[in-house]
């Protein structure tokens, strides 16, 4: 008897109770369903937050500046300059898993066009500023170092100032914008980065070298930064390392001894992007757990209906036994039938998962990952599950005595 | 001289029940020629149904010997039995034990799956089997759609289509009126015509009657063994 006549005998006995044989599977294919629905919107849940985090620069730290403390009044972070441009100089040469550092020395300020004003956050900052958000250019070319060296008066836009100055069609590059009295000629538009996971639009901003910042926007600190510096990890795995090494370098200069808190403070972004992630890495281990539950009965139920199978059809057993048929045919055969139970409720939980994931995707916007490895997990999870439950009834079934099994009413 | 097809040599098969030991039989030994139409009767709880099993290949002996067609069967694993059964063996049974909601080609169809035969060849003779019983114009139907008659004519076309050396038919008249209980008894005295060895196990004898020779069992053992000229079938129909 070869597998396709066995498979024929099987679908046939399958087929013969259909409500029965679809009870049976539900299990299976609510299990399944739950699997892949769970798994696509948690795929895609982890991208949109792996979207978000990468917007905002890859392995990314950002150093603030430490509190005041005037009589006893403590001041937030950044409230007072700490960290000087020999801080910046030292960490950006110093430590090895830092990659490229950058200030970013922040206000707003009111630009005008020859047509429009518009006012926006003004960031005096260096060419690697760019880089360590990850950040190209659109059109025209970002600050260079010569331009640091310098001091020259030219800006880099935000496609939202852009946008709001010079038109959505407009070509800024070499117009002029001024800042209070000092005139910019435009030398660059940034790609348009979007949103913020805060709503903050990343966009709405204008760079401008630090140096010119220095001298023409906000009076110098000398060595002091008023601002914060921007850090780049050599990559993902290293930035806890550079956290550390930097808290360690930066407490070091500051001459701070064991007791005394720190005198800045280090926002770790992935950290905060791998808080997102555990969050709904959480929800999907909860959800394949109940996916799991789901399989186990529905196993169960295969079995049971087996079981019932194997005696409801005992005389068939035993009539196909006189006439041949041998253990080893008989245990293929129930076999083969949990195992196609199996493997059709989990083609209908593929479906239904499927539908499921779609149908939230779309209500909430998430965008929606199917994992072709999910799907081959799901068919070779509910013919495992077919094998293992149908394992018992069958060798129930084969080891009948023919002479018995002839006999049973 | 025909050739020796059964040879049972002080069978003995006994049951535990309990404490105590059920000798159901009790050193048998018994020879069947081929082409032979052998009736074997007896009380019930004579021993028949075990000598039955014995013979069929679906039980095996305590204690003696059992060669069929030439090869010792009585040691045996179950796979290998099934092999026997499947190749020499053909079984006709009480309650006809066709599958439900199965065609009749595909109920005489069953023994040659177990075999491996290929898909046409399979029709070719399941088709034949049926043609020799009389029920090729009913290929295509259901058990449920058969006359009794029809559904043991259907039994043993399936017993017949491996062309077996031995056909075991246990009680086969049991659930038949008498006049198709005839038409069966002609069907098997042709095939014993035909070369085809048949062991009949009935507790009936005007059933026994057609048979060439009765072996009569009783707590266990022979008890008589006696060869004679059987009535024909066809001729008992004809006067009815």
């Amino acid at each position: 008897m070869n597998g396709w006549q066995t498979l024929r005998v099987a679908l046939r006995a399958i087929l013969r109770n259909k409500l029965r044989s679809f009870l049976t599977t539900l299990g299976i294919i609510i299990g399944v369903g739950a699997v892949i629905a769970m798994m696509a919107i948690g795929a895609g849940a982890k991208e949109q937050v792996e979207q978000a985090f990468a917007a905002m620069g890859t392995n990314l730290l950002i150093v603030l500046p430490g509190s005041s403390n005037s009589a006893g009044a403590r001041g937030g972070y950044g409230s007072m300059p700490t960290l000087t441009k020999d801080d910046l100089e030292a960490v950006r040469t110093q430590i090895p898993s830092v990659k490229r550092a950058a200030p970013a020395l922040r206000s707003s300020q009111s630009l005008v066009s020859d047509e429009s004003n518009w006012t926006t956050s003004v960031t005096g900052t260096t060419p690697d500023y760019f880089l360590v958000r990850n950040w190209p250019m659109q059109s025209g070319v970002s600050l260079t170092d010569p331009d640091i060296e310098a001091g020259t008066k030219v800006m880099v836009l935000g496609q939202t100032v852009a946008d709001k100055l010079f038109g959505a069609n407009g070509d800024p590059i070499g117009q002029t914008i001024r800042v209070g009295s000092t005139p910019f000629s435009v030398v660059g538009v940034a790609t348009a980065k979007g949103q913020s996971s805060s709503g903050q639009d990343y966009d709405d901003a204008a760079f401008i070298p630090i140096s010119t910042y220095e001298h023409k926007i906000q009076g110098s600190l000398n060595n002091y930064l008023q601002g914060v510096i921007y850090v780049e990890a050599t990559s993902a795995a290293d930035v806890d390392r550079a956290q550390k090494d930097i808290t360690a370098l930066l407490r070091d200069r500051h001459h701070l001894s064991p007791r005394d808190d720190d005198d800045f403070s280090i926002r770790n972004m992935s950290e905060i992007a791998g808080a997102r992630q555990q969050g709904t890495e959480t929800m999907t281990m909860l959800l394949a757990s109940v996916a799991a539950v789901s399989l186990l009965v529905g196993g169960i139920g295969i079995m049971n209906i087996m079981l019932v199978s194997v005696t409801e059809r005992t005389r068939e057993i035993g009539l196909r036994m006189a006439l041949g048929a041998k253990p080893l045919n008989i245990l293929t055969q129930f076999l083969i039938e949990a195992l196609t139970l199996a493997m059709a409720g989990g083609a209908l939980g593929i479906g239904v998962g499927l539908g499921i994931a779609q149908a939230l995707a779309h209500r909430f916007g998430w965008p929606m990952l199917v994992q072709p490895d999910v799907i081959v997990l799901s068919v070779l999870f509910s013919a495992s599950v077919g094998i293992v439950f149908g394992l018992y009834p069958a060798r129930k079934a084969s080891q009948l005595d023919p002479i018995d099994a002839l006999r049973y009413e | 001289m025909p050739a020796t097809l059964v040879q049972l040599e002080a069978i003995c098969r006994f049951y535990a029940a309990g404490d105590t030991e059920v000798r159901a039989l009790d050193g048998v030994s018994l020879t069947i020629e081929e082409g032979e139409f052998v009736a074997i009767m007896g009380p019930s709880g004579s021993g028949k149904s075990t000598l039955m099993n014995i013979l069929g290949c679906l039980d095996r002996p305590t204690e003696g010997r059992y060669v069929l067609a030439g090869r010792e069967v009585s040691r045996l694993s179950k796979g290998e039995l099934a092999e026997v059964r499947n190749r020499v063996l053909g079984f006709v049974f009480q309650s006809f034990n066709l599958l439900p909601r199965t065609s009749a080609l595909e109920n005489v169809e069953v023994p040659l799956l177990y075999q491996g035969v290929r898909s046409r060849e399979r029709h070719r003779r399941a088709i034949d089997a049926l043609d020799r019983v009389g029920l090729a114009d009913r290929l295509a139907h259901n058990p449920n759609q058969l006359s009794g008659g029809q559904q043991q004519r259907v039994a043993i076309a399936r017993a017949l289509v491996t062309r077996p050396r031995l056909i075991l038919a246990d009680e086969p008249t049991g659930n038949l009126d008498s006049r198709t209980s005839l038409e069966v008894m002609a069907i098997f005295q042709e095939l014993g015509a035909q070369g085809i060895t048949v062991v009949l196990v009935t507790h009936e004898a005007d059933v026994a009657k057609f048979a060439s020779r009765e072996v009569v069992v009783k707590d266990g053992r022979v008890r008589s063994d006696e060869k004679r000229v059987a009535q024909s079938a066809r001729a008992v129909a004809g006067e009815t």
